[in-house]
């Protein structure tokens, strides 16, 4: 790859430099997928970095934040390069600005390997040019000079300058090549890999205001939104004018919604509509809540309507006895092996709808006035949001003013903003007065991007020696014709195809009116489960250990079809079974009657992760999951361990959730499942006592880990109850088999 | 009508309707906006706020329920956020979206008051009711054990320090 990527460093006003590195378009491109940047092909600054006459840094965080840690971690990767000592480093929040900062999103855990040697070579070409301007005051050679705690030394002559009296100088003098500039030698990195801490911390422990729900602005009213239970359907009648007349409201107005956009596949992350509903605003949002409790509203429901769970399941059963209607990987002759076989397996796979549930509930507050308006937000998307709202109210993005701040969670639902073309559509309504919408709980829940379910049917059959010889999967999804509905698409060349001589995995899909969305680990938070339990069965059934059984099956040479792809691969995997086996004592610890242990592994997302569970099962069938371990291999370096310890620990518990207790089920269209006593979070008493987390570093790039530590948690539990109790789980939540937690 | 509040030390007078919920009198009326929403049904624990000292869901509590009472939100747990726990909260780097954090420090505020020294399933007994989407329970319990001063086991975060 040819990169063209540079600097630009100006003197700041007062003294001091100011840095940003420009990332060349095609690079970003071909990093981000498909997704341009804006400005089409001009050059973005990716980073700034700014070194004031006081020789403190400040780094620009420019995405947001809602618990990932990128905010500080990519700051972390200038620092080290840089040579600064990390508590002298201020990280401000960019304002959405694509044209000045690039892209701003947060989501498919991108932020790492994207960025990291951008960033290293930012700091290090900026620390070259100190060097530059101290060895030019000086008059000795700038290989003469030394760096350490933001000074350059110079040793012969026993003379220092901090970085902020050399920045004006520096700022002066010609930017280095990024392709020369030289790197740290990694076992040098003092910031990297060391545990930094979150700088919002103090705020939050202070109750200080930082999220979007905190937006207050004078004279701001308060609003609900009442949408149809059922996606997409929109209002016939409604009794705004009792309503108007209730205490504290200000407003009541019906609102058209746009054009079902969110179900026009595959529109996805973009393309969301704005929903049809009710308003009401009033002095304070109890106010309006108060009122919507009176608010009688008849809707035309739309064709959802006639969309239930229990369709779906009866449409996936008769499905599955049919050929599949979409081939996804054909290799090989499946059915003379399965007919050859020593021994076949068969089982069906499920796992449910389910929503985000972030604790902030999702809100948006919007002031337009003078045909302009500005909105406060928590978005994972920003960029988007803004279009969403230009798309929604017919008026150009450059008239929108998006300011994005911390978010109470986001697990992929803050990508999708439809909260956010409501309350601007309300804020025009109400020309001139600010406006906050605030969802309530039951519209959080009932009203989500939902991750799709999915209907797994598999054959396999084993040889004498216990080897898999064929295996066939007809994955029931959802779509129309032959497009997947967003976020169930899954890649026909992924784990385990090329690994099995004899190969099929095709699809049927379900036509459906419920909105789809990434939820985090989007693809592999539900398929994860599906494949390492099947494997765990093929490895009971041919009386392998689950372990040694991967591994082996690990061991095949791979053979993909000539036009096949994958990144997967096998020994990063291995890699991180062993550590995880080697770490848990699995097979080497004796365990009492009713506690097993399971495991599981996942490439996604770059990262490689093998988890163990400890689990007990009592005799009413009350899980208690004793300890977890994690093995990961995402690179070479663990930039902030404090964090990436608790991202994969967190993800864990999350995963414990989806095992037990989380899923959306539809009757007549409608999500059935509205408060946190239907929709289940583990809570403290049922988080395992431990969860061991172990960084396997292999000399590949520094990858991501929000996401890819969450799927294997969840067939590690189901599998481990099958070790407990031979009870095998396919499928979740299994709250409603009979299961609790202890 | 008139309610008589004492929040955080202070005297104040609000003028609601009496079945208003303490939560939305402290964000909307009152502006002390720490203290969080996330579910208005005292499932999940966000709005936990101290009242005649103990741990109540101020989104269950009305207006008139806590008139006379002494109310203490997050931002009057301390003068100075240097109650022990906010500091322990700090030094383990616990909240990660950090939305339901201001929920979890007063309901273990109040378990410290009743029991200084509180064992793990004391700490599991009073701190179920408060939800963590982003699941940093490890850390919250090892922070309560920190600022209780417990010798607790060898810690997570301290394992990588």
């Amino acid at each position: 790859m040819k990169r063209r990527d540079f600097l630009r460093a100006t003197a700041l006003a007062g003294g001091g430099m100011m840095i940003a590195i420009y990332l060349d378009p095609a690079d970003v491109l071909g990093q981000e997928g498909s997704r341009a940047p804006a400005g089409g092909a001009n050059y973005n600054p990716w980073a700034f970095l700014k070194i004031g006459p006081d020789g403190k840094v400040t780094i620009l965080g420019k995405n947001p934040e809602g618990g990932q840690g990128a905010k500080i971690h990519l700051p972390m990767i200038i620092a080290d390069e840089l040579d600064v000592d990390w508590k002298d480093v201020t990280i401000e929040n960019a304002p959405l600005d694509e044209q000045s900062f690039g892209i701003q999103r947060t989501g498919g855990s991108t932020a790492t390997p994207i960025n990291f040697d951008p960033l290293r070579q930012c700091g290090a070409a900026a620390r070259q040019m100190l060097i530059a301007a101290a060895a030019q005051t000086w008059g000795v050679q700038a290989s003469d000079c030394t760096t350490a705690s933001g000074r350059v030394r110079h040793a012969a002559s026993n003379r220092t300058l901090g970085y902020g009296e050399l920045a004006s100088r520096a700022a002066a003098l010609p930017t280095p090549d990024l392709k020369t500039v030289k790197l740290k030698d990694p076992k040098d990195y003092k910031v990297i890999g060391s545990p930094a801490k979150n700088q919002d911390v103090p705020k939050i422990v202070r109750g200080e205001p930082l999220y979007a729900i905190d937006t207050k602005l004078p004279g701001m009213l308060y609003a609900a939104y009442e949408k149809c239970p059922v996606p997409g359907g929109k209002v016939a009648t409604a009794n705004i004018d009792e309503i108007k007349r209730l205490p504290g409201i200000r407003n009541a107005f019906v609102v058209p919604g746009g054009p079902d956009l969110t179900y026009t596949y595959p529109a996805c992350c973009i393309g969301v509509s704005l929903h049809g509903g009710v308003a009401i605003v009033a002095d304070t949002w109890w106010h309006a809540q108060q009122a919507r409790a009176k608010l009688k509203v008849t809707w035309n429901e739309g064709p959802t309507a006639s969309n239930s769970t229990e369709g779906f399941n009866r449409r996936a059963q008769e499905l599955s006895q049919q050929p599949p209607h979409i081939k996804l990987y054909n290799d090989g002759d499946v059915d003379g092996a399965l007919k050859g076989a020593a021994k076949t397996v068969e089982a069906a796979y499920y796992y449910p709808f389910l929503a985000h549930a972030p604790l902030e509930p999702q809100n948006c507050t919007a002031h337009y006035k003078d045909g302009k308006l500005e909105v406060w937000v928590g978005s994972q998307t920003p960029r988007e949001g803004r279009q969403v709202i230009a798309q929604s109210l017919g008026m150009p993005e450059n008239d929108i003013t998006v300011h994005f701040v911390r978010m109470g969670g986001g697990f992929g639902r803050r990508i999708l903003n439809d909260y956010m073309a409501e309350a601007a559509w309300i804020a025009r309504e109400m020309n001139g007065t600010p406006v906050k919408l605030l969802w309530s709980r039951q519209d959080d829940l009932t009203h989500d991007f939902y991750r799709p379910a999915g209907y797994h049917f598999f054959k396999a059959g084993l040889d004498a020696s216990g080897k898999i010889v064929a295996w066939n999967q007809h994955y029931v999804a959802f779509g129309e014709g032959e497009k997947f509905a967003p976020n169930t698409a899954i890649g026909g060349a992924s784990f385990p195809a090329g690994f099995i001589p004899n190969f099929s995995f095709n699809a049927s899909l379900i036509p459906m009116g419920i909105p789809t969305g990434p939820l985090r680990a989007p693809g592999t938070n539900g398929t994860t489960f599906v494949y390492q339990g099947f494997i765990d069965e093929l490895a009971v059934a041919s009386g392998k250990d689950p372990v040694e059984f991967r591994l082996a099956l690990l061991d095949t040479p791979r053979k993909l079809l000539p036009n096949a792809r994958d990144a997967f691969n096998a020994e990063r995997a291995k890699g991180v079974l062993k550590l995880a086996a080697e770490k848990s004592g699995w097979g080497k610890r004796q365990l009492p009657k009713g506690t097993g242990m399971g495991v599981a592994f996942l490439y996604a997302h770059l990262g490689y992760f093998a988890e163990i569970a400890e689990v007990s099962v009592d005799l009413q069938n009350r899980v208690k999951v004793n300890k977890v371990w994690v093995a990961a291999d995402i690179g070479s370096e663990v930039i902030n361990p404090l964090n990436a310890q608790h991202q994969v620990q967190g993800s864990v518990i999350d995963g414990m959730g989806a095992v037990m207790a989380q899923e959306t089920t539809f009757v007549n269209g409608r999500a059935q499942q509205a408060t946190f006593n239907e929709h289940r979070l583990v809570r403290m008493n049922q988080t395992p006592k431990d969860i061991e987390v172990h960084f396997l570093k292999t000399s590949n790039p520094p990858t991501g880990l929000g996401e890819p530590a969450l799927p294997p948690i969840i067939p590690a539990i189901t599998n481990a109850i099958y070790a407990a109790t031979g009870n095998r789980i396919r499928t979740i939540p299994i709250g409603k088999q009979g299961f609790s937690w202890a | 009508m008139p309610f008589s509040l004492n929040v955080n030390g202070k005297p104040v007078t609000v003028d609601v309707p009496g079945d208003m919920p303490l939560l939305w009198v402290l964000r909307d009326v009152l502006d002390l906006r720490g203290t969080k929403f996330g579910c208005g049904l005292g499932q999940c624990g966000a709005c936990t706020v101290h009242l005649r000292g103990n741990a109540v869901r101020s989104c269950q509590t009305t207006v008139a329920a806590a008139a006379g009472g002494a109310i203490t939100t997050i931002e009057g747990l301390a003068p100075d956020a240097s109650h022990p726990l906010q500091r322990a909260w700090e030094e383990l780097d616990v909240p990660q979206c950090g939305y339901c954090q201001a929920g979890q420090i007063m309901s273990a505020a109040a378990l410290l008051r009743r029991n200084p020294r509180p064992t793990d399933a004391d700490i599991d007994l009073a701190m179920s009711g408060n939800l963590c989407r982003c699941a940093t329970y490890t850390r919250i319990r090892e922070a309560i054990h920190r600022a209780a001063g417990n010798n607790a086991t060898a810690t997570t975060a301290e394992a990588i320090r």
